[in-house]
């Protein structure tokens, strides 16, 4: 049944290696994780230091290049202390389930098309079934009770608060995420994240839904608590935040899932929108740009733009306020992304059933659609002044209304003023 | 398939008699969380991808979540009291559980299934994803829209709920910084010892630029106390010279303190 299925969806070259090639796959994609997790470490202190115009590591190795390992090295030699408060099965569970699923999402990305292993034609990709995106979203939230109970078993207030922030914090961008796949699943017609690559064998997605990609890539910097959006570790407001308390290979264990989660949620922009192993345009003109082993080149170069871009959000901007973090979140990605999926799938089901090609699509879909959102903002715009001036009218002759006169505070009435609103005014006014 | 079952039923009865068992909350809350996580395998393993992935998605990452999210705050070190507070009730309750036990054992163990239009569905519309859409979306409409305004009208009504109008506008940033700068006080945090002080300890005053002290660098309770220790004045000069852009040489290395 299973091949049956797997035949059906054009998955067909899954499930069929054998068991030495899935281990050597399995082992292949932990060192890889493990070795992208040092560079990545090394490259984001160089490259912060440079933006800082200071040198960085520069004494182990060649260009202190092997200073992550280092640090590795001492982080795991360190002596470990456990607060006397902590709940210790969690505390000690907190590392791993935060460790685990951060490896486990790998396993479903495509690192290049098939090739032949040892004699062996096999795709370069562990496995793949028709919903690998979705698994992706489902082992991501499991590995966020990694840092909520991280946060709550180490009886700290610090931790905890880290701990609810990220909590709140990951659900809030998780849907705007979500969302922002939609459109590519409506473009690519499929879940599976090898079938979303074959999709893109003429035009990236990034080109055809730009603003799905940049909903995504705001999204992904929240997932992964990266700064600006990096609020459940403020060592300004929380020491550490969720880490606080932890210390040794424990302490190493989040570090390892955070910078692992960074590269996961940037192979994951790379499948999704920017064609995932395929070659950038004036490569992909030469013939075997795309076969062999050579798609991991494009698919790496592609990740460590996305790691470039995390270290430069780092070096460049300040950390957001928490409520206007949530505010932004609820208030501005969520409508947006909820707006843009019924554009795009308007725009696929007049093609698909009145068979309208994309410009015919645009020109009746936009041009309206402008004219809509002009005119209610101008009608906003009218109301807004209109009831400004009214309140300004009023402001002298009505008396100051005080909610807390009476025994309950009532909010006022039409027409009313109440002290706060007028300072408000008067400041506007200044 | 029958090994993988066998482990994931014993982990997801594991899992609700840990989640019955436990003192605290929040390892209820993560019994539960194991328990919905080895459903989904067990869906995985019948051949239901995307109800397994839903499940861990729905159930594990977002209401657990929610759950864990509430319980969290009642903090590491509480645990449930076991005392029994309406008297008399174990006896009963464990016999009323025993007899449930024995009817649903007794009619579910009885119950044989057959699934009826799935192998027809997978081959209609070509897989698992395309049947549950191609039904849902068809065949079943009328129910899945039914269901999903009747979670908008919960939803709605939760919000009409906990919405709470202010008596007055709250103050925003911009009301705050305004009013902070009306007031006369400091608007920023207090000067600490500065580049100019000889001292950064807490009882010695920052020198500003031109070399007199800030005395408001010195916390309130010290100065109410007198324990201020002034600089002296030589250290003054020295801070002119500074700024002058002219070299100076201290002429001891320790400073000089009064009273």
């Amino acid at each position: 049944m299973n091949k049956l299925i797997g035949a059906a969806q054009g998955l067909g070259a899954f499930g069929l290696d054998p068991l030495w090639l899935v281990a050597l796959k399995a082992v292949g994609i932990f060192v890889i994780l493990v070795l992208v997790t040092l560079i990545t470490i090394i490259m984001e202190r160089k490259v912060v230091s440079w933006m800082q115009m200071r040198v960085g590591p520069n004494r182990v190795g060649p260009g202190g290049s092997l200073q992550s390992l280092m640090d590795g090295v001492k982080l795991a030699l360190k002596e470990e202390i456990i607060p006397r408060t902590a709940d210790r099965a969690v505390y000690w569970l907190a590392p791993v389930i935060a460790c685990v699923p951060a490896f486990m999402t790998f396993a479903v990305i495509p690192f290049g098309p098939e090739v032949s292993i040892f004699g062996t034609a096999t795709p370069l990709q562990l496995t793949d079934f028709p919903v690998s995106v979705l698994y992706i979203l489902a082992i991501s939230s499991i590995g966020i009770y990694g840092i909520v109970l991280a946060g709550w078993s180490s009886g700290s207030t610090y931790a905890l608060l880290g701990g609810l922030r990220s909590s709140a914090q990951m659900i809030s961008y998780e849907i705007p995420m979500g969302l922002s796949f939609v459109a590519v699943f409506l473009y690519a017609g499929s879940i599976s994240t090898s079938e979303i690559v074959a999709a893109q064998a003429g035009t990236w997605f990034i080109v055809l839904l730009l603003p799905s990609f940049i909903i995504y890539v705001m999204a992904m910097v929240g997932e992964t608590n990266r700064a600006p959006f990096d609020l459940p570790e403020a060592e300004g407001e929380l020491v550490g935040g969720f880490h606080t308390e932890y210390s040794s290979l424990k302490f190493a264990l989040f570090f390892l899932a955070e910078y692992i989660n960074m590269v996961t949620v940037s192979a994951l922009a790379t499948t999704l929108f920017l064609g995932g192993w395929r070659a950038p345009w004036p490569i992909s003109l030469w013939e075997s740009a795309n076969t062999g082993w050579f798609p991991m080149i494009w698919f790496f170069g592609k990740i460590s733009v996305f790691i470039f871009v995390f270290i430069w959000l780092r070096g460049t901007l300040p950390r957001l306020r928490y409520d206007q973090f949530m505010k932004f979140g609820w208030k501005v990605l969520l409508p947006v992304s909820i707006g843009w999926i019924l554009i795009v799938a308007t725009a696929r089901a007049s093609r698909n059933i009145a068979g309208f090609d994309t410009a015919t699509t645009a020109r009746w879909l936009l041009i309206p659609l402008t004219i809509l959102l002009f005119i209610s903002w101008i009608f906003e715009e009218v109301k807004n002044r209109r009831s400004k001036r009214d309140v300004e009218l009023v402001e002298d002759e009505i008396a100051e209304f005080d909610p807390f006169a009476g025994v309950h505070p009532v909010p006022p009435l039409p027409g009313q003023v109440t002290k706060s609103e007028k300072s408000a005014l008067q400041v506007e006014e200044s | 398939m029958v090994i993988a079952f066998w482990i994931c039923a014993a982990l997801a009865v594991f899992g609700a008699l840990g989640m019955v068992f436990s003192k605290k909350a929040v390892h209820s809350a993560l019994f539960v969380a194991l328990t919905m996580i080895n459903l989904a395998v067990l869906y995985a393993i019948l051949e239901a991808p995307f109800l397994s992935m839903v499940q861990i998605i729905v159930y594990t990452g977002a209401v657990m979540m929610l759950f864990l999210f509430v319980l969290m705050v009642v903090g590491v070190d509480s645990s449930d009291s076991l005392t029994e507070s309406i008297k008399g009730q174990r006896v009963p309750a464990l016999l009323g559980a025993s007899a449930l036990g024995v009817i649903l054992i007794g009619l579910l163990g009885n119950i044989t299934m057959t699934n009826i239009g799935f192998d027809q569905a997978y081959v209609a519309y070509d897989g698992n994803i395309d049947a549950l859409a191609g039904l849902i979306f068809t065949k079943y409409l009328f129910a899945f829209e039914a269901t999903s305004a009747l979670l908008i009208t919960a939803a709605l009504g939760a919000m009409v709920l906990t919405h709470r109008e202010h008596a007055e506008k709250p103050l925003t940033q911009r009301d705050l910084s305004v009013l902070r700068f009306k007031s006369g006080n400091h608007p920023g945090s207090l000067p600490s010892p500065g580049v100019y002080a000889r001292h950064n300890a807490v009882d010695i005053p920052a020198l500003l630029p031109d070399g007199t002290m800030a005395e408001i660098s010195v916390p309130k309770p010290l100065a109410a106390r007198g324990a201020i220790r002034l600089i002296d004045l030589a250290s003054k000069d020295e801070v002119q010279a500074l700024n002058r852009g002219e070299a100076v040489i201290t002429s001891q290395s320790t400073d000089r303190v009064e009273e």
